[in-house]
Parts: C-alpha cells; structure tokens; sequence
C-alpha cells in the first residue's frame, strides 16, 4: 500500500468519503473509479484493490473494467495530457501530421511519459468537436482547434513553465 | 430588462475559439465603463457561425464574427458606446441563420428551436419558449394517450438505428414490473456526430422534459443520462439543468400534483465506442466493463439491472416535448412518409461550413453539402462518408440519394447519425479505410469472433495494401471477412464495420486495384505511411 504517504492517506480518506455516497446503491463501480483516477491521476494496482475491497467485488472484476475503458489508465501520465483527436474528420484534416510533430517534439512515443513526468501523448476517438478538426485536448478542458503542425511549439511552451 | 442586450456564442467550438476569454473581457468593459445597468451580457448556444465566436447586439439585429481581444474591443467602443456598426466585423445574419432558416420554414426547427436562443442555464428562459408545457399536457392525459401519440407520430430512434420510438414505450408499458427505467444515450462517439452535444449544450432541459414524460408514459420512476466523459460543457449545463428542475419541481415527488415521481440521475461514460450499442451502455451503467448482451430479451423487457427500461438518443428526446405539444399529424407533416420529422446533420471533414443543421428527412446529399458550403481550399471532392464512422462512404455519382431511414435499404446510403463528411481528392481509399479499420479494431469489445479477429485481420490486410504487397486474394479476403461479421456478429458495432469497408470497396474497387496490380497510390499517401514510420524507428 502506499500508506506512507500521508498526501495518499488524504486522498484515501476522500475516495472513502465518496464511497459512502453509494452505499446500498447498485452499479457504482465507475463512478468510484472516475473518482479515483481524478484523485490519484492513474489507477495503480493498490488502488484498484482497495476499491474491490470497499465496495466488496474481487480485484478481477475492478481490473477488468479498469483495462475496458480508456479513459482509466493502469499507468501514470504526464503532467498535461496532450488528446490528439484521431477521428475520421480530424484525420481526413491531417490530425495524424500533428500528432507527429508532438512526439518529434517531445521525443517520445505515443503513450509514454516525458522524462520530467511533464507530457504524454496520446490518440483518442473523436472528441466531437469536429468543425473545428483536427482538435487538440490537453489536460481536461483546454481545446486547440484547427491545429496544424506549425502550432505544436506554441502549444507546448504553455504547458512547459508549469509545475 | 435592460436597454442592450449581447448574445455570446460559448459553445464548444466558440469556446474553442477563446469565447470565455471574450465573454470576461467584455463584461470587464462594461463594468469598467459603470453600464452593468443598461447593458445585460447572455451566453448562448451556437448561432451558427463557425469561423468566429458569434457576438450579437440586440435590439439593433446585428451580428459579429469575432476572432480576438481587439475585436470585441472594437465593438465595444464602436457599437456599444457610441452606437456605430463595426462594418468589418459584421456578419450577414442571412447568411449565418441561413444555415437553419432559409431553406426550410421555421417550424422545421423542432429539435434545435431554442439552441442559440436561450441560456442553457436559465430554466426560466427555457420555461418562457413554451419549456415543461408538454409535460404539463401529458401528465393529463392517459400513458396509453401518449404512446399512441408518439406511435402515430412515426417518430424513429435517431441515435442512427431508427427503431420506432412509440413501439419501445409501448413494450416497456406492457411489461410489468414493480420498477422501470429510462435512459437517455448521451454516448456520442460515433466520429464527425456532435449533434447531441450541441443539443445538452444549448438546451439540456428538452431533454430532462421530455424524459420526465417518457417516465410517466411507461411507468418508470427512475432515469439515467450516460454521457461521455469528455463531453464537460454538456455535463455542465445538464447538472445545472438538473437541479433547477427539482427546484421547480418537474423533477422529484408529485410532480406539478400529479401524484407521479420522478428521479433523474446522470452516469458519466469511461471511452468506449461499443457503449453506444444499447446494451452494453446498460452494462456499463450497471458499473461492468461495456460488452454487449445477447439479444432477445431485449431492454423494453429486461434492461437495466433486469427491469424494463426505455433507451432514447438524445435527438429523439428532443423531439418528445413538440409532439406532444403540436400532436402527430404535424410532425408527419414534415419529412418522408417511412421517416417523418427533421433529422440534425452535422458537417465534417474536407468541407468549407462545418457546424449543424436541422432539415426535413429526406433531403438529398447534394443539398446538403451545398449548404455546406462545399469542399473547402478549391480541392474536389472524391467521397462523401454518411450517417458516421459506421456509415457508407459514396462515390459522387449518389449525390442525388434523399437520405431517410431507408436510403440504406434502397440506395446503400446510410443516414446513420447524420454525419455528412467530406473527402477531398489528396485522400487515398486504402488509407481512409485502414485508419477506419484501426478504429474499429480499437474498439471491438472482444466478446465475439467475427468482430474481434475480422477486425484485426481486416487491418492487417489494409496495413499490407498500403504497403503495396497486397494481393487480390487479400481483396476478397476482406470482403468475406466483412460479410461474415454482417451477419454473425453479436451486435451493432461488429455487424457494422462492414459498412464503411465494403461500401469503399464497391464504389472505389479500382483504387484498391491500383495500389496491387501496379503498385501505385495516386493520392500519394501511402507511400509516405511507410517513409515517416522508417523515421520514427531512426528517431528511436
């Protein structure tokens, strides 16, 4: 467990107090988990396992949901998470040249995570914003719209100074 | 009231454009310059300009397309203080409510009535615009009333399927239980749709109305919206919306003295595609991984957690409240006689006007990509992708097709979702599909055979082509491999990849050809797949 951590046992303790809102309720088991991933950025396997135990399932049953959707991750990411929209509007726009010019930029690969823990890059389904496509998503809220690769740089400096 | 009043786009695609920047600097303006009294700043939904965020000062009638800071200055000092259009600025407001209005006569605007009109945010903005009247008029009138109603009305399932609406009421009506539920698919993930979104966006209570009278129709008392993780802005509205319902009471106990309760809850999705697919939202609603169930029963008989459960598409319940209101016959009165009513289309792609429109059911494919303005940047068009990822890509030559829910059937064009995307000529097909294919490999569930490995090997065999060591063998291999997931695969989304490829095959057979009898892409992009992954291999 990474109890010695007291960062984690607060978060631990908010997690709980969130579970208590589904008690006696029925299909709560991705609410929760949404919950978790807000509160620890990723889902590893300690958390998986104290989530079964709360909510009383066996770990198979919470790894098995966790690995079904993509919006969980069994492993960390970046600081700012670059979404490149590789819908078929965004690519039929060129969303596959920007998504090169991140990782020539950052010098990784699709999902991995810059050695400053500060980038990860990753291709998602369509972000439904395709009027403005290619789309660009980093972190949760900011939208780039009608990106092309000569953006990339610019986008990036903005994340480069935080944290 | 106020003297002036400034509507501000804050849609996703405004808000793109720094709409919330915008919308703080002029409301620092006014309060800089003390005109917090006379000049009321409103957000609103799209207003149907895509290449700025939309501006509009009322009573004078105009509208701007603005792009940065200075721009709202500019109006600011020009317009609202010293009363002089911003000529540079303006749009012509033909031009722009063109999009909707023109073409058709107001009251085909049924779904998307009040988007760029109301404050989503405001339930009395939406009460003022005749919202909760029809739930007021059904809760007189009898379940069976209503079902009849919306039976005659023809109404079919928009999330792209077309199942009538009316049927699976009256199935969930007939079936007893001591608990129902409704369901609203606010899953959109089908790729170039965002109808729905702009829809929770721009006018969540439609939605909440008219599931609130789908509840009292079959005898449900308990609601859920599934929605898209990713989709903020709508979860935003639709929570607000949610709880000014309570508040006045459409929502909850006893609802308007009724003796009818009713409980809305909103589920949030986790990305998957195949949760789209009715029963395997159910699943995942039900807090499991998202994989299809076997059909029969099916959810009007046994759905979430095993109740009787109705599932709408976020479209269809918009149309509810104006059945109800304005009755079957007028509805019909709009539309083909197999698929009345509207349908929202959303423009995608390669085309000059991307944004929503909402035009009687059979429109043909040519109209709509007039509207649309075209192909953008004087290319040509080579294909046009309808009805979403899962829907048909034509050729030119089908352009005239009306699109309804049986344009499929007779002409091999989907209507689908309502997607119309446009492909320019600097597009291989090969290429098109592989990325088409990898989508659907991504999220096949894995659950059943012919959708799990067809998918791969279909990959495997484009990924070959494009490579330009194909063979025909491998041609009629995806073909077989297509047909067999249309007609064993366990559900939606297996049965579907076929669409997309074998269309391309059929209306595009010589490209594939080319790329393995001579070795040739003649849009040039295959060859460059194989350059850039060479160099990213070197980057290593």
């Amino acid at each position: 467990m990474l109890e010695t951590c007291e960062k984690h046992i607060e978060l631990y303790k908010e997690l709980d107090s969130y579970i208590q809102n589904f008690k006696g309720k029925k299909g709560a088991l991705i609410n929760v988990l949404h919950k978790a991933q807000e509160l620890f950025g990723w889902l590893p396997p300690e958390v998986q396992e104290y989530v079964a135990d709360k909510l009383n399932i066996s770990p198979a049953t919470v790894y098995g949901v966790v690995t079904f959707y993509n919006f969980f991750s069994t492993k960390p990411k970046g600081k700012s998470q670059i979404k490149i929209c590789l819908g078929t509007a965004c690519y039929v726009k060129g969303a596959d040249r920007v998504m090169e010019r991140f990782l020539d930029e950052l010098g990784i690969s699709e999902g991995e995570v810059t050695k400053d823990g500060k980038f990860s890059v990753h291709g998602v389904r369509c972000l439904g914003a395709c009027s403005m496509a290619p789309v660009v998503l980093v972190g949760e809220k900011d939208f780039y719209g009608k990106v092309t690769p000569d953006m990339v740089p610019s986008i990036l400096k903005k994340y480069k100074g935080e944290g | 009231m106020k003297p002036i009043t400034v509507l501000v786009s804050v849609d996703s695609n405004s808000i793109l454009l720094g709409a919330k920047e915008f919308l703080k600097y002029l409301n620092e303006l006014i309060r800089e310059h003390n005109l917090d009294t006379i000049v009321e700043v409103l957000e609103t939904g799209t207003i149907g300009n895509y290449n700025g965020v939309t501006i509009a000062i009322m009573p004078d009638n105009v509208y701007y397309s603005v792009n940065t800071q200075e721009d709202v200055l500019k109006i600011f000092e020009e317009h609202i203080l010293k009363g002089r259009k911003v000529l540079e600025l303006e749009i012509d407001k033909e031009k722009v409510l063109n999009l909707t209005t023109e073409e058709l006569p107001k009251e085909y605007k049924i779904v998307t009535r009040n988007i760029g009109k109301i404050n989503p945010k405001n339930i009395d903005e939406y009460i003022a615009r005749d919202g909760y009247f029809a739930l007021a008029k059904a809760l007189q009138m009898k379940p069976e009333e209503i079902i009849d109603e919306i039976k005659n009305s023809g109404l079919r399932g928009r999330g792209g399927a077309g199942f009538p609406t009316g049927l699976k009421w009256e199935f969930t009506f007939k079936t007893p239980a001591d608990q129902k539920y409704i369901v609203c698919n606010a899953d959109e993930g089908e790729p170039g749709t965002y109808k729905d979104r702009l829809i929770m966006e721009g006018d969540p209570h439609s939605v909440i109305e008219a599931m609130v009278i789908a509840g009292y129709a079959v005898g449900a008392t308990k609601g859920y919206i599934y929605i898209r993780g990713e989709y903020y802005g709508s979860v935003e509205n639709l929570r607000k919306a949610i709880k000014d319902a309570y508040e006045y009471g459409f929502l909850g106990s006893n609802i308007l003295n009724s003796n009818f309760s009713f409980d809305l809850y909103i589920r949030l999705g986790a990305g998957a595609y195949v949760c789209g697919e009715e029963t395997a939202l159910l699943e995942s609603l039900e807090g499991h991984a998202g994989r299809p169930r076997l059909k029969p029963p099916y959810p009007p008989q046994s759905g979430l957690f095993e109740k009787p459960t109705v599932i709408n598409n976020v479209e269809t319940l918009a149309n509810i409240p104006p059945i109800i209101l304005k009755g079957a016959d007028w509805f019909k009165s709009m539309g083909t006689e197999s698929s009345p009513g509207t349908k929202v289309f959303c423009f995608a792609g390669n085309l000059s006007n991307r944004g929503i429109v909402e035009l009687p059911m059979g429109v043909k494919v040519k109209d709509l990509l007039a509207l649309s303005g075209g192909v953008a940047g004087g290319n040509t068009l080579k294909m046009v992708q309808t009805g979403g990822i899962a829907g048909t890509f034509i050729s030119t030559d089908k352009l005239e097709v009306p699109l309804d829910y049986d344009s499929f059937a007779k002409y091999g064009v989907s209507l689908g979702s309502g997607v119309i995307l446009g492909v320019n000529d600097k597009h291989c097909v090969v290429d098109i599909a592989l990325n088409v294919m990898k989508f659907f490999k991504h999220e096949s569930c894995g659950k059943c055979t012919p959708c799990r490995e067809g998918t791969k090997i279909a990959v495997a065999i484009l990924e070959k082509m494009s490579k330009f060591e194909g063979t025909e063998n491998d041609l009629e291999e995806l073909i077989e491999i297509a047909n067999v997931a249309k007609n064993t695969a366990l559900c939606g989304l297996g049965q579907s990849f076929s669409v997309p490829l074998l269309s391309l095959i059929e209306n595009f057979k010589n490209e594939f050809l080319e790329h393995i009898e001579k070795k040739v892409c003649s849009a040039n992009i295959c060859k460059k797949v194989e350059k850039t992954k060479k160099k990213a291999k070197l980057a290593k």
